[in-house]
């Protein structure tokens, strides 16, 4: 007389962890994939382009750095408000340039490195000039691209 | 005897002809004009004679002079056009192998004239003369000593190329071996008792090991420091302005540092003091502290307050040091195991900057200005650390995530398991 | 009208549940083998449902796929899984496609009446290999290039053909992102297709004849399907999706380099591991056989391989065991040593 409630213990046991269990994998494969299907708020970057800032987001005789292709880059509006990008890139030992806009150009603090809006040296240890990117305004957005 | 006598008259006259400047006096004859065809005849007597008579000739086509229209006789004088013996007649104005005392003179005959030289190089300078009479060897050589260096010691002669010739002697990778060949050379330096070690140490230097390892043209020579037609050591008051030809930003933190009052007072020259002159190493951390071999040791005192700013100082470089080679850890041990980093990479570039920023800051001597470079790079370098943790939490997370699913998994073949137990294999039972 | 009677009237489905309560599996010795087939059809049902997901962020531009891809693993919640998914459970796949052919081979499982489903098989595993190497490109990182322009290189060698062939598989004359255009497109639309196709003739054929068994006759012992060999198999799938989550998870799979189709070939250049045999064939064959340049013999000597793996069941006809069987049984041993030993060859030599 033992056996049979015993049987009857297991089966519903099983039942109970098959039940268990497949309510768990439901859980675990679909908590991934509708996470997976929520869009990243961070914008699809391409190698070539990248939105670098909001036209509002840099005034006229100012700079912003950002980050191109694993490296920083540096977004210039001029004073009369036109977009330059240059590799903010020291071309002497590799810091990361920024601009001053009491001077109206680029220039990198740690060894008082100075480039025009061009991206030529002006003054100061840097061999060569920062290698200038092309920036195009779309709408709303500062797109700047790699030249092919 | 009284030929001798005639012809040294003769000498001395054409010398004064030769030296008197260009243009200034009515007497002086015009720089040459630059003749049509170089059809002469020194060239053509001179190659078949052979031997130290036809050395000249050999690579003469070469000299820039030549390249210019100019003849032998713009230096040597005579009548190239006469075919035989008497173009060297010194009534047509020969003069044979100009002495070396004389070369300053005949070369500046052109060189010193700026109109003439304004129709070959607009630019070029017409100082060089002059200058060189300020230097050590024009000083030496118009007192009579003619074994100092003159023109052709350094800019060579049959051929004179041109500087930007990687031939010449003064091409700038080749001008430290040039200078060498005298001021290496220990029975030639004897009578003037100065050091001959100058070249060795320059070739261990930072500036040697760019110019003549790597070629590269922007390194200084030895005339960038001395002057080239002008050499002459720098003093102590110019060494600082020297240097700041290229490293301009150093002498401007040094200017205003507290060193420079104290160093003028000692005779201390700015930068050697501290990087010493020929034997210039690329500058180490270990440079700044208070025992050797920091430099600052050379001065301050254990215990004084100097010795601890330099102390400070150097912690501070320290301090950063170790917080990006933390940071740049963390970060490769993310990537390492799979983590996208590249968000780490800006505050981490950013902290490199402010590192070297902090070097340099060690220019002004102020601790202030050092640390507070120092302790931003500390802070970004935390910024890229905290990311590249956050990117090893989220490898925990997903290890989590993967111990969850596997329990999952385990209650569900366990249950799958006693299923099929229960069932038992039909026709068996 | 219960909705069960609603859709019976319309999807008649009563009769396949009818059918699948009546299918029976044999048990015999090395019964496990009846199991690969599954396991290979669970890993294709995640590839699908992986490859549809990865669809939604991956770009298939020279520009764009490398980058895309390193969004998927950095930017995309949970898109590091769905990657490193796809691309383990790729390489599974590949696996256990040949596991189930040499199964399906030393079962003997090709005889009459299953011709066909052995050569819808034996399709398959092309279609499969196909998918291996046009989806090795698309993450357009530097070893999947170099190892493309290597492979599509093999093709232009086949004789008379190959010249032209090469220029349609990469789309031009060199390996660019017209190449990478034509590869997604095999991948995500021509090869799915082709699949759906083989694998509903595979699959019905196999419904249609019932389970293979070995001997002559049927074995005197079987498992129905339902619930018996349905639960096996449940647990088997259950143990592959936890072999590749602790794959996904321990080894993610890398993005590598960008391609740079400028840059030197990286040193060590391999394919795929499942087409290193080949590779390491053609790399020690000599250079000139039977009045071919080696790698034209090499590749003749191949598509044969692969019309003979074809042509196995009208070779081996026989219900009992025959001398034709233990040939083919013999040259099946070598093929399975071959692949095994050149492909440990191609890892090991320098």
């Amino acid at each position: 007389m033992a056996r049979p409630p015993l049987r009857v213990t297991r089966r519903s046991l099983a039942d109970y962890l098959i039940g268990t269990g497949l309510a768990g994998l439901a859980g675990t494969i679909l908590y991934p994939l509708v996470r997976y299907l929520i869009p990243p708020k961070v914008r699809e970057v391409s190698a070539g382009s990248i939105v670098a800032a909001k036209v509002a987001e840099v005034a006229p005789n100012s700079g912003k750095v950002f980050l191109f292709g694993g490296k920083p880059a540096i977004l210039v509006r001029t004073p009369e408000g036109t977009f330059k990008a240059f590799s903010a890139v020291c071309t002497h030992l590799a810091c990361t340039v920024q601009y001053r806009p009491e001077i109206g150009h680029i220039w990198c603090a740690c060894h008082d490195g100075h480039y025009d809006l061009n991206g030529q040296v002006l003054a100061g240890p840097p061999p060569r000039p920062l290698p200038e990117f092309s920036v195009t305004v779309r709408g709303d957005d500062v797109i700047v691209t790699r030249p092919a | 005897m009284v030929g001798r006598v005639r012809w040294a008259v003769l000498i001395g006259a054409a010398a004064w002809l030769w030296l008197a400047p260009p243009g200034r006096t009515a007497a002086a004859p015009a720089p040459p004009p630059p003749p049509a065809a170089p059809a002469d005849s020194c060239t053509g007597c001179h190659r078949t004679l052979g031997g130290r008579l036809a050395a000249p000739t050999q690579a003469i086509a070469d000299d820039i002079h030549v390249r210019r229209g100019f003849s032998c006789a713009a230096c040597h004088g005579g009548d190239p056009q006469a075919p035989g013996m008497e173009a060297m007649d010194p009534r047509k104005g020969f003069v044979g192998k100009p002495g070396r005392q004389r070369l300053p003179a005949l070369c500046g005959r052109c060189h010193a004239d700026p109109a003439f030289m304004r129709r070959y190089n607009p630019a070029t300078p017409t100082d060089e003369v002059a200058r060189f009479l300020t230097s050590v060897h024009g000083q030496r050589l118009v007192k009579g000593d003619v074994k100092v260096a003159t023109c052709t010691s350094c800019h060579g002669v049959h051929p004179i190329l041109a500087v930007a010739d990687s031939r010449s002697p003064v091409f700038p990778s080749n001008v430290p071996g040039t200078c060498a060949r005298c001021h290496a050379d220990a029975r030639y330096m004897q009578p003037y008792g100065i050091p001959i070690t100058q070249y060795a140490e320059y070739q261990a230097s930072v500036h040697g090991e760019a110019l003549l390892q790597r070629g590269s043209k922007q390194a200084p020579a030895c005339n960038d420091c001395h002057g080239n037609h002008g050499a002459v050591p720098p003093g102590v008051e110019s060494v600082a302005n020297v240097c700041a030809q290229c490293h301009a930003s150093q002498r401007d933190l040094f200017v205003r540092s507290p060193h420079r009052v104290p160093f003028e007072g000692m005779g201390l020259a700015q930068c050697t003091a501290c990087h010493g002159t020929h034997k210039i190493l690329r500058p180490t951390d270990e440079m700044v502290g208070a025992a050797p071999p920091a430099v600052c040791a050379q001065c301050h005192a254990p215990g004084s307050k100097g010795a601890a700013a330099a102390t400070a100082i150097r912690s501070a470089l320290e301090d950063l040091k170790q917080a990006l080679q933390a940071a740049t850890q963390v970060v490769a041990l993310a990537e390492h195991a799979g983590m996208d980093m590249t968000d780490a990479k800006l505050p981490l570039n950013d902290a490199q900057t402010q590192l070297i920023l902090a070097r340099n800051l060690v220019h002004s001597l102020s601790l202030r200005e050092v640390q507070s470079a120092a302790t931003e790079g500390v802070g970004l370098a935390r910024r890229a650390a905290d990311l590249g943790l956050a990117a090893l939490d989220e490898i925990a997370f997903r290890r989590r995530g993967l111990v969850v699913a596997l329990v999952v998994i385990a209650v569900l073949v366990l249950g799958l398991y006693l299923k099929s137990r229960t069932l038992g294999v039909p026709g068996n039972s | 009208m219960g909705l069960g009677a609603w859709l019976e009237d319309r999807l008649r489905w009563r009769a396949a549940d009818q059918f699948l309560r009546h299918k029976r599996v044999p048990l015999v010795r090395h019964g496990y083998v009846y199991y690969f087939g599954g396991i290979t059809l669970f890993l294709f049902l995640i590839q699908v449902v992986t490859g549809l997901l990865l669809l939604m962020y991956y770009r298939p531009t020279a520009d764009a796929a490398y980058e895309s891809v390193r969004f998927i693993m950095a930017r995309v919640q949970f898109g590091w899984l769905v990657r490193s998914v796809h691309s383990w459970a790729a390489n599974l796949m590949v696996f256990w496609v040949f596991a189930h052919l040499f199964g399906a081979f030393f079962l003997r499982a090709y005889r009459r009446p299953r011709e066909l489903t052995w050569i819808s098989g034996g399709l398959l595993l092309f279609v499969t290999l196909a998918f291996g190497f046009t989806g090795y490109l698309l993450p357009w990182n530097m070893l999947a290039y170099f190892a493309t322009k290597v492979g599509t290189e093999i093709v232009g060698a086949v004789p008379l053909v190959g010249g032209p062939l090469l220029v349609l598989l990469r789309g031009g004359e060199d390996v660019t992102e017209a190449t990478l255009s034509r590869f997604f497109g095999i991948h995500v639309a021509i090869l799915p297709a082709l699949t759906t196709l083989l694998l509903g003739l595979h699959l019905f054929l196999v419904q249609l004849h019932g389970m293979s068994h070995p001997g002559a006759r049927p074995p005197g012992r079987a498992l129905p399907f339902i619930p018996h060999v349905v639960l096996r198999e449940a647990m088997i799938w259950l143990g592959m999706t936890a072999l590749l989550a602790v794959l996904a998870v321990l080894l993610p799979w890398p993005a590598g380099e960008k391609a740079d189709p400028l840059a030197p070939a990286p040193a060590g250049i391999k394919p795929e591991w499942y087409f290193v045999f080949m590779f390491q064939t053609l790399k020690l064959i000599p250079s000139h056989v039977l009045g071919l340049e080696g790698e034209q013999a090499g590749i003749v000597a191949f598509v044969l391989g692969a019309a003979v793996l074809l042509a196995v069941p009208f070779l081996d006809r026989g219900e009992e065991p025959t001398r034709a069987t233990r040939i083919v049984r013999a040259a099946g041993v070598a093929a399975v040593l071959y692949i095994v030993g050149m492909t440990a060859y191609g890892y090991l030599a320098p």
